[in-house]
């Protein structure tokens, strides 16, 4: 160090330049990790960072981030010889798992041990010597499995060599590497959850860890290769047998299915034909269907709930949740400015619906400061397959806006007390939301849109006087809370108000009912069902809702993902699946399941040990 | 007829016979024909080429080379497409002569201008040219015709036949070819060196047999000296992929490939043999290749079996090969590979094997091995393996008479335990018949292996090596255009003429000759190496009791010793004086005259001058000399 020929500020610079450094490694780590194990969840199973400070022998000595080893007893017999555990054990998800040790020094009789053990091994030994312990000796190139004699295995290693330590979690075997060189698989069947290990055992020893730090000095990437290739071959060659033809016909079943259960009619009608195949639904039924999807997927609500009373009219009424869950929906839709309430109070709308209390009144609503122009995608579950993607273009939810430019000197001011900051959820409970919006004219009505993009030809056949409001978004758009019309604010209060008592009502209903205690379904992530009580979760349904109301600028609130259009597609297929269940057709179209049952199974494979989990990716056969 | 014959060869034999052939060719080549009916012409001669050889043959002997290579001039693609498709059919089959490709000037040219039209005639001209490309002339033609340049682009081709037949093409290309492969490291292919190419194809996830067929290409191009052997793409991943060609789960034509040229690739860079001795366990996945055919085949699957018995004996010689190779230089790798199971006696029964090419891999093998002393001491006194050497050596062809005779040069060796076995049964007279070959390997061999067995042998053995050999086939040697053949030669009668009662035995006998032999080689022209050796012989020669007198009373031989004495080059200087010491030297009868005789010859001189050399040996030579003046 020249620290004291360079002075403090030099100094700092170093330390400063350190830290820089370090973000750049631990980036680069990072990076590298997720490229090599991208089927690792970390969160379930994190990866080896670094030797544990906690798992050692008091005579191992860390230093540089917990990466060098140093030995730092006496040396003088086999007893005293001294491991450390990496942090964490290796995910079987890795599916093939690398690291790498740089011998630093030898020290005085270079008896090095680098490889693998389980978690409560003795530390007070070298790896290799111990049941569940492996390990690759430097002084006499041995292979030790769990055993205090080795085997020949290797060439000797030494200082300045870079010993790289392979786990393949597929077929649970272990191969070394010597300066980049494979030397051929030293363990088999090796048990689940190893940690990399090293044992040092004379003075001056010192080792560095690489678990992904730097690059690898052996191309592990390309042993990766050959593996993934391998077992996606596996796949590829998987034997049906004698039964092809079942194979084919199932497959064609399930397309169909599926087709249906999202409303494509005119494709699976096509589909059907063409593989000659009877749909299991009247091509009526399936366009009601579709009709109703279209709604909930462009966020119009109000309509969606008026067409499914008129189509199924038993339905919601029979399920009070489903109900009060689409009306939920809608209450969001209202501040979104989306549902088509609030769209025909709108200052835009030329003919207004006038159905609801309320005149609307030429008011534009408080502008609000955007902080950011990010969509939300938190909240947004990649795993949440519906097959209705297809439905973002039909999505309404502007995702860009600007900052209003200040119109005039209220406008903050208004902003302010429009949205009632200070009221915070618990106020919402008791439905007393307060809102007083200054009235003012800001001139700005007239370039707020929230006109949707539908794309539908059928959907406009559609007598609805919304439908004028078509318009693609205005580059000088921006979002207002119910599309910015005072009266839509109005009717969205009142609106939240009715929510509220149905809540309540539902709850009462819910604890008189506890020999019937209702448990609602709600369908996640494939197939994997959570049951919820349903009071506790209309309720944070509900507050959710309303919280949204607690921010300045809701879009851009903690709570703001509610906003996005993503969020419609659960509660159309929640809808749509209530709608198949009055027809007898199942809840879930069979290909959806078979795809969740497929990553739930990788999901199962990578906890219980089966490697291959990392190269069958379900993404990689979905395109 | 196309339908007929299509996979069907009794019906394509029929068509042949019948005289299909002229008539196709007939209407292939008549201009005012239809391309249609042309295009179909040359399909159904395709289809009735990919029969049997004798198809192949009839079809040749029609001279359907020179009617598709006409119809390649016509500007019409289909027809072109099924002319190649044909051509290829034929030239890849081992009955065709390749010559035949060569025979028109016009014809290479006019291919590489095909190159570019669609990717079957890409594919098809590539695999005709990496058939036809047998001798470093074809690879001259091609070269100069600029196959590179119009075959490197292919290389990053969409379809994968097309790039593996561009590469199997660069392989033969690069094979032995210093000019080609140091063209192919400058080559570009979309701004990427075709070095980097060649280890995209090697990937773990790319077709073995592309892998393979990239590895082939980069250790041509290194074994050419285009690429260092220290290079990261030879070292990381041409010999990595290589070692993983052998394994088991690979084909086993794939695993005899791999073997051979990672045998090729290390066999002059110890460095590459000791990292290929310790990647993957390959010595003892070597083991594996002696396998087969594997007993459980044997019982259960017929069709197996007979695929394993064709491969066994491809199988044993590149192991044997690959073995060698990895032997060739490092005593731990030497060991490593005979301690692996049944080594030696896979060795000796390769010995005996019917097939040449394995007994020809398996003494390679052992010739290798022999360079240890440990081995020599040991294994190979265990194992015999000098039988079956000295068996082999009967009637042998001359290239496993060469690598045997090699072998047996080092078991002479005076430390070998089984020097003395080999004595036994009579190897000299093999030994001198060898060096009357035509080949000078051999000559070499066979004197070399007498110079060995010469050294501080029995004066039996002597007496027999120079009967046997006679001394009249001895200065046929001493006059060997081989300056090997003269310096084994030498040595051979250095060894003859060591200790003092041989010395003077032979010398009684032969040494009318032996002294007109020297006094040739001293006045002709040769190397230091030869006249420095000649001196040595004449030192022994001084060393002895009565033939000192051989050199004493010749005056001639004696100014040049003195002439020899005063050299510019240290070693003859050295060995010149050794020769004037041992004739001087006192306590030796007649010693006082020699001393005076030299002296008189004006000796001292020149020995005292001796006495200040720069060189310490030499003048503490020529002070020990002067010491039996002054004694």
């Amino acid at each position: 160090m020249s620290a004291q020929t360079s002075g403090c500020g030099f100094l700092m610079s170093v330390v400063v330049h350190g830290d820089a450094a370090l973000n750049e490694q631990e980036k680069e780590l990072n990076q590298r990790l997720r490229r090599l194990y991208p089927a690792v969840n970390e969160s379930e199973t994190p990866l080896p960072r670094s030797w544990s400070p906690k798992d050692k022998f008091s005579y191992i000595g860390l230093s540089q981030n917990n990466l060098r080893v140093h030995y730092k007893g006496h040396g003088k017999t086999p007893k005293d010889a001294a491991s450390v555990r990496a942090t964490h054990p290796i995910p079987a998800a890795c599916g093939v798992y690398y690291f790498e040790v740089k011998i630093i020094s030898k020290g005085r009789d270079g008896y090095m041990g680098i490889g693998l053990s389980a978690q409560g091994v003795n530390m007070n030994r070298l790896p290799g010597w111990d049941k569940h312990s492996y390990g690759y000796h430097g002084d006499d190139g041995h292979s030790f499995c769990s055993s205090g004699t080795g085997q020949p295995y290797g060439p000797t290693f030494t200082t300045g060599d870079v010993i790289g330590c392979c786990v393949n979690l597929i077929n649970n075997t272990c191969f070394y590497t010597k300066n980049g060189h494979s030397l051929g698989i030293a363990f088999t069947d090796l048990p689940p959850n190893l940690y990399p290990t090293v044992g040092l055992q004379t003075p001056g020893e010192v080792v560095d860890a690489n678990f992904g730090q730097h690059p690898f000095v052996f191309d592990i990437e390309d042993y990766m290769r050959e593996w993934r290739t391998k077992i996606q071959a596996q796949i590829d060659h998987f034997p049906i047998g004698e039964r092809e033809g079942e194979w084919q016909s199932m497959i064609q079943k399930m397309v169909a299915s599926y087709l249906v259960h999202h409303s494509y009619c005119a494709t699976a009608e096509a589909f059907a034909k063409s593989t000659d195949q009877a749909v299991h639904e009247e091509l009526a039924s399936i366009k009601n269907r579709q009709k109703i999807q279209k709604l909930v997927l462009s966020g119009r609500m109000g309509e969606a709930i008026e067409t499914t009373q008129q189509l199924y009219p038993n339905l919601l009424e029979r399920n009070p949740d489903l109900l009060f869950m689409l009306k939920v929906r809608q209450f969001i839709e209202m501040v979104n400015g989306t549902d088509s309430e609030v769209r025909c109070l709108g200052g835009r709308s030329p003919k207004s619906q006038d159905s609801y209390p309320g005149s609307p009144r030429p008011f534009s609503s408080p502008s609000h400061k955007a902080s950011s122009s990010q969509p939300y995608l938190t909240g947004y579950d990649s795993n949440c397959c519906n097959g209705v993607t297809s439905s973002k273009s039909h999505s309404s939810s502007p995702h860009s806006h600007k900052p209003c430019p200040p119109a005039s000197g209220s406008t903050l001011l208004a902003s302010d007390i429009s949205l009632n900051g200070s009221r915070s959820q618990a106020s919402l409970s008791s439905s007393d939301v307060d809102m007083e919006v200054d009235h003012f004219t800001n001139g700005l009505t007239q370039t707020s849109t929230n006109g949707f993009l539908n794309g539908s030809s059928k959907h406009t056949a559609e007598p609805d006087d919304c439908e004028a409001d078509m318009e693609v978004e205005s580059a000088h758009s921006k979002r207002q809370l119910c599309g910015g019309s005072q009266a839509a604010i109005e009717r969205m209060i009142h609106f939240g108000r009715e929510l509220q008592s149905m809540s309540e009502h539902l709850r009462r209903e819910c604890g008189k009912n506890s020999t019937n205690k209702k448990m609602l379904k709600v369908t996640l992530t494939h197939n994997c069902t959570c049951v919820v009580m349903v009071c506790s979760y209309m309720y944070s349904l509900l507050q959710d809702a309303f919280s949204l109301l607690a921010y300045s600028d809701p879009w851009n609130s903690p709570v703001g993902y509610q906003l996005d259009a993503i969020q419609r597609e659960p509660v159309c297929s929640t809808l749509n699946s209530a709608i198949l269940e009055t027809h007898n057709l199942p809840k879930q179209p069979p290909l959806a399941q078979a795809v969740g049952q497929a990553a739930q199974c990788l999901a199962i494979m990578a906890r219980t040990g089966s490697g291959s989990c990392a190269f069958a990716s379900v993404d990689d056969y979905l395109h | 007829m196309k339908n007929a014959v299509i996979g069907n060869n009794k019906q394509k034999a029929n068509l042949i016979v019948l005289g299909a052939v002229p008539r196709l060719l007939y209407l292939l080549q008549q201009s005012s024909s239809s391309l249609e009916l042309r295009s179909e012409c040359a399909v159904v001669l395709g289809s009735l080429a990919m029969g049997t050889e004798n198809n192949i043959k009839s079809l040749v002997d029609c001279h359907i080379i020179p009617a598709l290579l006409q119809g390649l001039l016509c500007p019409d693609l289909v027809f072109i497409e099924a002319c190649l498709r044909c051509l290829r059919t034929v030239f890849i089959s081992p009955v065709t002569p390749v010559q035949l490709l060569y025979t028109d000037p016009t014809v290479i040219p006019h291919l590489m201008s095909l190159l570019s039209r669609s990717q079957r005639t890409q594919e098809y001209t590539t695999q005709i040219f990496s058939h036809c490309c047998k001798t470093p002339e074809h690879q001259t033609v091609l070269f100069n015709h600029g196959a590179i340049q119009n075959i490197a682009p292919l290389l990053i081709s969409p379809s994968y036949k097309v790039r593996m037949q561009a590469l199997k093409c660069f392989s033969v290309l690069a094979y032995e070819n210093t000019q080609v492969s140091m063209t192919l490291v400058n080559v570009l292919v979309d701004g990427e060196r075709l070095s980097q190419v060649f280890v995209r194809m090697m990937q773990r996830d790319q077709p073995i047999d592309m892998q393979l067929t990239a590895a082939k290409c980069l250790t041509y191009m290194c074994r050419a000296g285009a690429i260092r052997t220290d290079e990261s793409c030879i070292v990381l991943k041409t010999l990595p992929c290589l070692v993983r060609m052998c394994s088991k789960e690979h084909l086993l034509e794939e695993r005899v490939e791999g073997a051979e040229t990672l045998a090729y690739l290390m066999e002059p860079d110890v460095e590459l043999q000791r990292i290929a001795s310790t990647t993957d366990h390959l010595v003892a996945m070597l083991a594996d290749y002696f396998k087969y055919p594997s007993s459980v085949s044997a019982i259960t699957d017929i069709k197996r079996l007979d695929h394993d018995l064709k491969h066994a004996h491809e199988l044993r010689q590149a192991a044997f090969k690959l073995y060698a190779s990895l032997g060739s230089n490092d005593e731990d790798i030497r060991k490593k590979i005979t301690e692996t199971e049944n080594m030696m006696d896979r060795i000796v029964s390769g010995l005996s094997e019917s097939s040449i090419k394995v007994r020809l891999a398996a003494v390679r093998c052992l010739h290798s091995l022999s360079r240890s002393v440990q081995q020599l001491r040991t294994s190979f006194h265990d194992h015999a393996v000098w039988k079956p050497l000295m068996k082999l050596l009967q009637n042998a062809p001359d290239e496993i008479l060469v690598m045997a005779s090699s072998t047996l040069c080092n078991l002479l060796l005076e430390f070998s335990p089984s020097k003395e076995p080999i004595l036994e049964s009579g190897v000299i007279e093999l030994l001198c018949s060898l060096t009357q070959s035509d080949s000078p390997a051999l000559r070499v061999n066979g004197i070399w292996a007498l110079m060995n067995m010469a050294f501080q042998a029995d004066q039996k053995v002597k007496v027999e090596i120079v009967r046997c050999l006679g001394t009249e086939q001895l200065f046929r040697l001493l006059s060997d255009p081989d300056t090997n053949v003269l310096m084994k030669t030498l040595g051979l009668l250095r060894n003859l003429l060591s200790t003092r009662p041989h010395i003077d035995q032979i010398m009684s006998s032969h040494g009318k000759q032996i002294m007109q032999a020297v006094t040739l080689i001293l006045e002709a022209e040769h190397s230091i190496e030869v006249k420095e050796q000649t001196l040595c012989i004449l030192s022994n020669i001084a060393d002895g009791n009565t033939a000192k007198d051989l050199i004493m009373t010749n005056d001639d031989m004696l100014q040049k010793i003195k002439y020899y004495m005063g050299h510019s080059n240290v070693k003859l200087q050295l060995a010149a004086t050794f020769c004037v010491s041992n004739l001087i030297w006192n306590e030796e009868d007649g010693s006082q005259e020699r001393q005076d005789k030299l002296k008189e010859m004006g000796f001292i001189d020149a020995l005292h001058k001796l006495t200040q050399a720069s060189d310490a040996n030499l003048s503490d030579r020529a002070k020990t000399a002067m010491q039996q003046y002054l004694a």
